[in-house]
């Protein structure tokens, strides 16, 4: 919500007043100015061509070339993502990139590292052969070596033995061979090679299965992973040797390996040859190794330089497609010499908007100017209001039931002081309330550092609410005092208690024999009500009184504001058969009990309330007896119960068949009517004239309407009422927990006067506060709050069924990352 | 047991079934093929798929595309789909999710089998596969010389094994063997795939056995017609033939005799559900009759997707994405060598 700071001050009770417009744009300067209209953020674009598929468009090309740049900017992405660098911040704004520069440019940089990065891979394939060779090399050497020493230790024995029965654990099958049936060993062949470790078993099977048995497989293990030359990855490999005997067995082998991508490598069996074979090759691996590092060292250099502009880059080419799919949405002329956008833009922004398609005019050498043309039209504008970083938290909880319609009455102004005011009710306590304004203060302070960067799910909330949060905690810290609750401790913050002992041999008794000794506690409750038997009582019947109050206020506010509503749209039919008998039912039972409240509280009256409420409607006739407040009690309840009654079938009858009558009027005298409508020049009359010539009139259908509007009222006043109870509840089971969680826990653990045992209560009682009171509650009474703004205040008179204003801007561009 | 599907089927199913269906609702429509069928090159392609599912496969192709990158990156969705559903099937879903692969898997053997014999490189013969139907071994059929070395080998580990059981015999392998080892085993495996649905009872195995009868069948009708004019006996085409559907065993007896299209033709009009299909075709034709045939199942693939609590959607959908793909290959094909007068001629409209 940046850029118009210098906007003229709005009253948010309102939306902006919204126009529709119609830009005639010059081919020549259409891109430059979108892009202007785009940095300022003020104008919806409207889809003109909604029935075209998206490459049938006009500029279906350039978005695209800008797609095929930002696949490449992708690419390299993901390059720098390997080779550990990351676009950095502090992005240069260099000299100006024009698209089609750029576009070259992030050609040649793609080829130039598409290039690289095969030369780099050629040389890494051929450095893991290498690799895996001087392995094969190793490992198989020595099982011959092994095989050797053991075949010359046997060839010993047995010629000491004199050919005696040959031993059965030879160490290899070659060797035994070799001893039994030297004219074999001339055929016996060996194929050796490097093969995945999870594949080598199944290997193993097939050998077997496809030679009969008539092979030898030796196998080592390599310790270390081993990268692989064709994916390039990691992986545990064994050393294998296959003794066979045959040109077509050694045919089936060859293939096998390959088909399970065992890589095969010359083996010599000459020990000389061996060594020679490792040095050649450990010295061909250095040379690679310094090979690879070079390059290394250049694709870096390069992928830093791209780094460096990185953002840039991408930024430019989001603007870009942003721009074509905009420039997508205008209709073109037949010409093809401009280009005819329509969209909304509020009424203040004109002269700005004006202005920026001149400045486009003249930075683009155009020889005609824009034509900036208002439209008239029946289409309801979208709804806009102008919000600040304080402010649009608040508006976020009303639009999250529905976007008002245009230009209703705005609930969210309201929203700003009595939803942090209803939770801190439900939340009253001034040592949690302090908790919860040093945790939103720390948001709040460092406000610019968290706003520019990324945050996880749940800190993004509590951050985008901590205005709202800070409200909360400072009403809570005000009702928190007028409980005087801090911690469920009592502080006589406002003068001493009122009440004393009657005399001096009560000493620290709290629970009776206290008399009201001074004036009365000037500030919310009396610390001495704390821990008291007649604690609840008292607390609950205060509390419950206050909610009710709160509750009838609220309502009533809501209705009022239904008022309102149908006055800004000259709708005196809703004023007269809904506003008015809404007003005197909700008051006549409910501001009648908030009077008896009040009267009761003034007056110290032992009254029962419920009583007075209930045979009110009961027997209203009755004598009140004990239960009368005031003089007159009993004709007024019997004028406000007839008043109530009157009022129902008033919200009823009258307003479907008045609208029946309208409705027939209009059609009898139809042309006349359109005459009318012409001349006014109310744009909402026309167009509510308009929508409902247009539509057929079933008079049914409007009456049930009615009738289920008029049920939900009248049970919704009681119900309604009744839900405000919440806030009394809540309240209640704050206190109750906190009162808890310091008796039971941090007073129990005071008691034992161990340091440990207080050590662990304190930790105990500070995680409980921490999870139980702060966090759940908080969550509780925020949703309780949002219920009571929801339900029983917005349902009274908030329609909620605009559409938001979404201007094309580039502000939202950087923040929709992937 | 009808009905108690529904109190017990969630427990396992639900979520995938939940998935599948989502999935589903992915599919291609009428108006995304009218718009594929306008594009001119194979970049508008792209730029229309990138707003359906298949976008981010797509996303990061570079721009001289080919049909066969399309149709690549489009199976590969469908195999991530598919292998998403596999690990978290439990039993017996994930055995019928694999029944569904082994079709994939026959047609790879005889593709590397048949490679192996005009001897092309195995590597390319496994670029070419399938990938629903890979198996650890199959890389290595291209060292098998006649069946009992081919089943010894390699297909003893597979699940395809025991379809092997009719057709070991130690001859050389050839196209036509081939063919045959196809088609035998194809049997065996609808076979099997259709005891196993009916095992499974309720409503699985009334949805499965409808579409498995379907696809016997038209193998049945597809093997005739191929098989007219080679020196295929009637007895062993006769045997080729799976033992359910429609059409066993009456229509077997006398598709088993057929020797031209249109005493076929005769004979499958015997049946109502597959008249319709051959009343659009002219006498003597057979080139629309697989057209006719796909449209055939994927009306009844789409309506397996009206009932709850079977695995029939699973089915349907992977074959349903098949057909999909089938359809972009075309379009592409048709798209990329300039023939979009005969766009239509394949394409099968799913919705």
């Amino acid at each position: 919500m940046g850029g118009g700071t210098q906007c003229p001050t709005m009253d948010l009770l309102r939306s902006e007043p919204m126009q529709l417009v119609q830009l005639i744009i010059p081919a020549e300067s259409a891109h430059r100015s979108i892009s202007y209209l785009g940095d300022l953020g003020l104008f919806q674009f409207k889809d003109l061509n909604s029935e075209k598929s998206p490459f049938q468009r006009t500029y279906a090309t350039q978005i695209k070339r800008c797609g095929e740049m930002a696949r490449k900017l992708r690419f390299f992405k993901e390059q720098m993502m390997k080779a550990g660098l990351s676009p950095s911040a502090r992005s240069v704004i260099s000299d100006d990139f024009d698209l089609d520069n750029l576009e070259v440019k992030l050609g040649e940089l793609e080829a130039e590292l598409i290039e690289m990065n095969a030369n780099h891979e050629k040389l890494q394939h051929s450095y893991n052969e290498l690799i895996e060779y001087k392995l094969v090399v190793q490992k198989a050497g020595e099982f011959f070596h092994s095989a050797q020493n053991s075949a010359a230790a046997k060839q010993r024995e047995d010629e000491a033995q004199q050919r005696g029965e040959g031993s059965i654990d030879s160490p290899l099958l070659l060797e035994q061979e070799m001893v039994t049936d030297p004219s074999k060993q001339v055929k016996l062949g060996f194929v050796s090679g490097i093969i995945p470790r999870e594949k080598s078993l199944a290997f193993e099977r097939i050998l077997f299965r496809a030679t009969r048995g008539n092979v030898f497989l030796k196998q080592s293990v390599v310790e270390d992973p081993v990268t692989d030359p064709a994916s390039g990855e990691k992986a545990e490999k064994n050393v294998f040797v296959v003794f066979y005997s045959g040109e077509r067995v050694r045919n089936k082998i060859v293939k096998i390996c390959e088909a399970f991508g065992a890589n095969r490598y010359p083996f010599a069996e000459d020990l000389g040859k061996q060594f020679q074979i490792i040095s050649e090759v450990s010295g061909r691996l250095e040379e690679l190794k310094t090979t690879i590092d070079f390059g290394l060292v250049h694709q870096s250099n390069l992928l830093r330089t791209i780094a460096h502009h990185f953002e840039q880059w991408s930024h430019l080419v989001k603007k870009e497609i942003s721009i074509y799919h905009t420039l997508n949405m205008l209709s073109i002329d037949v010409t093809r010499k401009c280009l005819v956008a329509e969209g909304w833009c509020p009424v203040f922004a004109t002269n700005k908007i004006q202005n920026v398609l001149q400045r486009a005019t003249v930075d683009s050498n155009s020889q005609i100017g824009t034509i900036f043309h208002v439209l008239q039209t029946k289409e309801s504008p979208p709804t806009y209001f102008h919000t600040n970083k304080f402010t649009s938290a608040f508006q976020e909880i009303v639009d999250a039931y529905g976007i008002a319609k245009y230009q209703e009455a705005n609930p969210g102004v309201f929203t700003i002081i009595t939803f942090p005011f209803l939770f801190a009710v439900m939340f009253g306590d001034w040592g949690h309330g302090i908790c919860l304004l040093l945790a939103t203060s720390y948001f709040i302070i460092r406000e610019k550092k968290f706003s520019s960067q990324k945050l996880g799910d749940i800190t993004e909330m509590i951050f985008g609410g901590r205005y709202v949060i800070m409200m909360m905690s400072l009403f809570s810290i005000y009702t928190g005092l007028l409980y005087n609750e801090f911690f469920s401790v009592p502080f006589e913050l406002f003068g001493p208690s009122a009440y004393g002992c009657r005399d001096p041999s009560c000493g620290d008794a709290s629970t009776a024999g206290l008399v009201k000794v001074r004036a009365t506690y000037p500030f919310g409750v009396d610390p001495t009500w704390h821990g008291t038997r007649s604690e609840l009582p008292f607390l609950n019947s205060m509390k419950m009184k206050m909610s009710i109050l709160i509750g009838v206020a609220q309502m009533n506010l809501g209705i009022i504001l239904s008022y309102f509503n149908a006055k800004f749209y000259g709708n005196e039919l809703n004023i007269r058969h809904q506003f008015l008998p809404q007003m005197i039912f909700l008051n006549s039972l409910f501001g009648y009990l908030s009077l008896l409240i009040v009267v009761k509280w003034c007056t110290g009256s032992q009254a029962d309330l419920y009583h007075v409420m209930i045979y009110m409607f009961l027997s209203p006739t009755d004598d009140l007896g004990e239960n009368q407040l005031f003089f007159g009690q009993k004709f007024l309840q019997i004028l406000l119960l007839l008043a109530a009654l009157v009022s129902v079938p008033w919200m009823l009858f009258p307003k479907p068949f008045l609208l029946k009558k309208q409705h027939d009027e209009r059609h009898r005298g139809q042309s006349y009517a359109l005459l009318e409508n012409s001349l006014d020049d109310s744009d909402e009359t026309e167009l509510h004239h308009g929508s409902g010539s247009h539509e057929e009139f079933q008079f049914s259908e409007v009456f049930v309407h009615q009738l289920i509007h008029t049920i939900e009222f009248v049970l919704g006043a009681v119900s309604n009422t009744a839900s405000y109870l919440r806030l009394w509840a809540l309240s209640l089971a704050h206190s109750e927990l906190s009162s808890v969680f310091y008796d039971k826990v941090l007073l129990l653990a005071w008691g034992f006067n161990n340091i440990i045992i207080l050590i662990i209560g304190l930790i105990v009682f500070i995680c409980a506060t921490v999870g139980v009171l702060l966090v759940m509650e908080t969550l509780s009474a925020f949703l309780h709050a949002l219920r009571l703004h929801w339900v029983e205040f917005q349902g009274k008179f908030y329609e909620g069924e605009g559409y938001k204003f979404q201007p094309f801007s580039f502000t939202s561009l950087d923040t929709e990352d992937e | 047991m009808y009905g108690f599907e529904a109190m017990t089927f969630n427990i396992h199913g639900g979520y995938l079934e939940a998935i599948v269906r989502g999935h589903r609702a992915g599919l291609l429509t009428a108006a995304d093929y009218n718009n594929l069928c306008q594009c001119e090159t194979l970049d508008d392609i792209k730029m229309h798929l990138s707003a359906t599912e298949y976008g981010p496969y797509l996303q990061n192709e570079p721009s001289p595309l080919h049909t066969t990158t399309i149709v690549e990156k489009c199976t590969l969705k469908l195999v991530d789909e598919y292998k998403h559903m596999l690990c978290q099937a439990t039993e017996p879903l994930s055995t019928f999710l694999e029944y569904i692969t082994y079709g994939h898997m026959i047609d790879n053997v005889v593709l590397i089998v048949t490679g192996t014999l005009h001897e092309r490189d195995v590597q390319e013969l496994l670029e070419k596969c399938h990938p629903l139907g890979m198996f650890d071994s199959i890389a290595t059929l291209a060292v098998a010389q006649n069946m009992r070395e081919l089943y010894r080998l390699v297909l003893v580990d597979t699940p395809l094994a025991p379809y092997f059981s009719e057709c070991i015999t130690s001859e050389d392998l050839d196209d036509m063997n081939i063919e045959i080892m196809r088609n035998t085993l194809y049997k065996a495996y609808l076979e099997d795939f259709y005891k196993f649905c009916q095992k499974l009872g309720g409503a699985t195995a009334e949805i499965m056995s409808d579409l498995l009868s379907f696809e016997a069948d038209r193998r049945a009708v597809n093997i005739t017609i191929n098989s007219i004019g080679t020196e295929l006996t009637r007895d062993d085409r006769r045997k080729l033939y799976s033992n359910f559907g429609l059409l066993y065993p009456y229509g077997h007896e006398e598709l088993a005799v057929c020797e031209d299209i249109d005493q076929v033709r005769s004979a499958m009009e015997k049946y109502p559900p597959y008249q319709s299909i051959f009343s659009k075709l002219s006498y003597g034709e057979s080139q629309m009759l697989d057209k006719a045939f796909y449209e055939e199942e994927v009306k009844r693939l789409c309506l397996a997707f009206e009932q709850q609590f079977h695995y029939g959607v699973f089915f349907s959908y992977m074959r349903l994405r098949e057909q999909e793909i089938r359809n972009l290959m075309w379009i592409s094909e048709c798209v990329a060598q300039n023939q979009k007068s005969r766009v239509h001629d394949s394409v099968v409209f799913i919705f």
